[in-house]
């Protein structure tokens, strides 16, 4: 029913470890079942009615089925709604959960990444909404609080990025200033161009349809037809549904995002918590000069249920012009265009494929890189945020004194590559972007003046004194309209002293 | 990295038993031989590569380098260092031996230490565990 502890941030913190006087457990909204339980009960709903209009009784043992699952998922929806508990304290979200394994977890505020605003839409007819707070390695059940009302969402949200940023948890939700919305007719046109390849396929096969002539051939090729249409469709209207009415907003305590058309999330990402924006420029908007952006904020990549709300990528432009990409870049971000260095040209007979693309470069606190073959991806990292660095040389580099360096972003496979450089310089900038990246961290530690936020698995990581934290992000320049935070003065472990 | 020496030397036998079964006696002294210099590049390649491993403690980051082929360099700072892996595989076990893995929040970061004795391996997982939360960074 319940999954078992997070091992990291139950075992971490112990009770009461982050410190605090814990606040009025609460429960979740009494509602909760009905919601839970609802979608299996409209199914039911629509096979009664339709069992109705037919008169026929050859439904009666499937509604009697969905009937017995939904009464069921509202008995398990109600005894968790029971057994569910959660407060907020001055140093973490606590929630507790669960029948026979009682789990208790405690999410320290300082260490949020993401904090999503979810309606699906039977919630949303009653006025409900989810809250999914995401930390960095945590699993898709963690975190999740279903259902709230909405107010009740909404202000733990606020209370929640306050303690985040330090300030006092009944700070209310700073004012947010919107940046810019995705007009309907470009979201659909940009996804009829992503779905091009699929409709000259398609209309290949309708060629081939026309000019056979056998009647069982006609019937293959309208069967594969239907199938590509509907393939396509369902796609279209998923990535329509999900990005409708795009909106981006930005407030003292991070990027708002809120999207959706039937499903609404509503996500708020602190700027702090950025680790890498990629701007996305596939072949078939060429024409058109769109691009995508996205925001990658650190968590696990596992699959979502639902509404995807909390894919590690964060949409923040599901489709723009470039300018207006390049102008968010530097308004959101902090990130400014830089020439990018181009690799030597005899890089061609390495990379024949993608040598147009393939440029990097590093300026003041900010490292990036532009790879693809037919797509152009542009990768921004903040050195502050640099994982590791690695040289690499493969034998056909070597023939032509050329190797790689590349600067790994939290995540899967995001990273900075400065590809195919030539030997003398890879090694040079190799050297460099190591100084430049400890420099960067000592400077953004020493800035945020917080103690030591180790990842959750961490050896030996204390969950003591990690309250408060200020926000660190000394490049943005968007913090300024908040009052100063408090520093936090605890006693952590102490930051490098060299 | 003596691992790589061991399993050519595996090699090395299992080549000799199949070619010794079944074949003419005149044939098997050119075998012989033939497995002799396979058997020598083998060793020699897996020495390479075993020289070419290195890693060194620097005052911020740890350096490892490996390849002979695809040489890699991968400088991992300890504040960024997630968890620390010591692992030992059944052969690895029976020449006391154990390998040090670095953990970070990218997967790519590539920092794997193979063979190493298992005193030093403890030796430097304490030493990369203290490092780590000394210097630890948030993400």
């Amino acid at each position: 029913m319940s999954a078992q502890p997070g091992p990291e941030v139950a075992a971490a913190h112990g009770p009461g470890a982050s410190g605090g006087p814990s606040a009025a457990w609460q429960r979740l909204h009494p509602l909760t079942p009905v919601v839970a339980a609802g979608r299996t009960a409209l199914l039911a709903g629509v096979v009664a009615l339709e069992d109705r209009a037919q008169s026929q009784g050859s439904s009666l043992v499937l509604m009697g089925v969905l009937g017995g699952v939904a009464v069921l998922n509202l008995v398990i929806s109600a005894v968790r709604y029971l057994v569910t508990r959660w407060s907020v304290g001055t140093g973490a979200l606590r929630i507790e959960t669960g029948l026979f394994t009682r789990d208790a977890r405690q999410l320290p505020l300082a260490r949020i990444q993401a904090v999503d605003v979810v309606r699906p839409f039977l919630a949303r007819a009653f006025g409900l909404a989810e809250l999914r707070v995401r930390l960095a390695g945590s699993s898709r059940s963690e975190g999740r609080l279903a259902y709230l009302s909405e107010r009740v969402a909404l202000e733990l949200r606020a209370s929640l990025l306050a303690g985040h940023h330090g300030l006092d948890l009944s700070t209310p939700e700073p004012v947010e200033s919107p940046v810019t919305a995705v007009p309907l007719g470009r979201l659909i046109g940009s996804t009829v161009l992503s779905g091009a390849m699929f409709l000259v396929v398609a209309l290949a096969l309708v060629g081939t349809f026309l000019l056979s002539r056998s009647a069982a051939a006609r019937g293959a090729y309208f069967g594969t037809v239907a199938v590509y249409l509907f393939g396509f469709l369902r796609r279209a209207w998923q990535r329509v549904a999900e990005q409708y009415g795009f909106t981006i907003g930005l407030a003292p305590d991070g990027i708002r995002v809120r999207r959706g058309l039937l499903s609404t999330v509503s996500e708020t990402v602190p700027l702090a918590r950025v680790q890498a924006v990629r701007k996305v420029q596939p072949m078939a908007w060429r024409p058109f000069g769109w691009c995508r952006l996205e925001v990658d904020v650190a968590g696990s990549p596992g699959k979502e249920q639902g509404t995807r709300s909390s894919k590690v990528t964060k949409s923040l432009l599901p489709v723009g012009p470039g300018l207006l990409a390049d102008s968010l870049l530097v308004s959101l971000l902090g990130l400014h265009q830089f020439e990018l260095g181009r690799p030597p040209g005899r890089a061609r007979l390495k990379a024949p494929f993608s040598y147009h693309f393939l440029a990097a470069g590093a300026q003041g606190a900010l490292v990036a890189s532009s790879v693809g073959r037919l797509r152009k991806v542009t990768t921004w990292v903040p050195l502050e945020k640099v994982q590791s660095v690695r040289h690499v040389q493969g034998p056909v580099q070597r023939a032509l004194r050329l190797s790689t360096v590349h600067l790994d972003a939290a995540g899967r496979r995001l990273r900075v590559q400065f590809r195919d450089r030539d030997e003398a310089e890879a090694r040079q900038l190799f050297e460099a972007l190591v100084v430049a990246c400890r420099q960067a961290r000592r400077s953004a530690s020493i800035a945020a003046a917080r103690p030591a936020v180790g990842g959750d698995g961490a050896p030996g990581g204390t969950g003591a004194g990690r309250t408060g934290g200020a926000p660190a992000g000394p490049a943005s320049p968007l913090t300024t309209g908040q009052p100063a935070p408090p520093v936090a003065h605890d006693a952590g472990p102490a930051h490098d002293r060299t | 990295m003596e691992v790589c020496a061991l399993s050519a030397l595996a090699l090395v036998v299992t080549l000799a038993a199949a070619a010794g079964s079944g074949e003419v006696v005149g044939g098997l002294v050119a075998e012989l031989v033939g497995e002799l210099v396979a058997g020598t590049v083998l060793l020699l390649v897996a020495r390479r590569r075993f020289r070419a491993w290195a890693y060194q403690e620097r005052e911020d980051d740890l350096v490892v380098s490996r390849g002979v082929m695809f040489k890699r360099q991968s400088v991992v700072p300890y504040g960024r260092m997630q968890f620390v892996d010591v692992t030992a595989g059944p052969v690895e076990r029976l020449f006391r031996l154990s390998t040090v893995k670095l953990h970070t929040a990218a997967a790519a970061s590539d920092a794997r230490i193979p063979g190493l004795e298992r005193e030093e391996a403890a030796r430097l997982r304490d030493r990369l565990a203290a490092l780590g939360e000394s210097r630890a960074a948030g993400l």
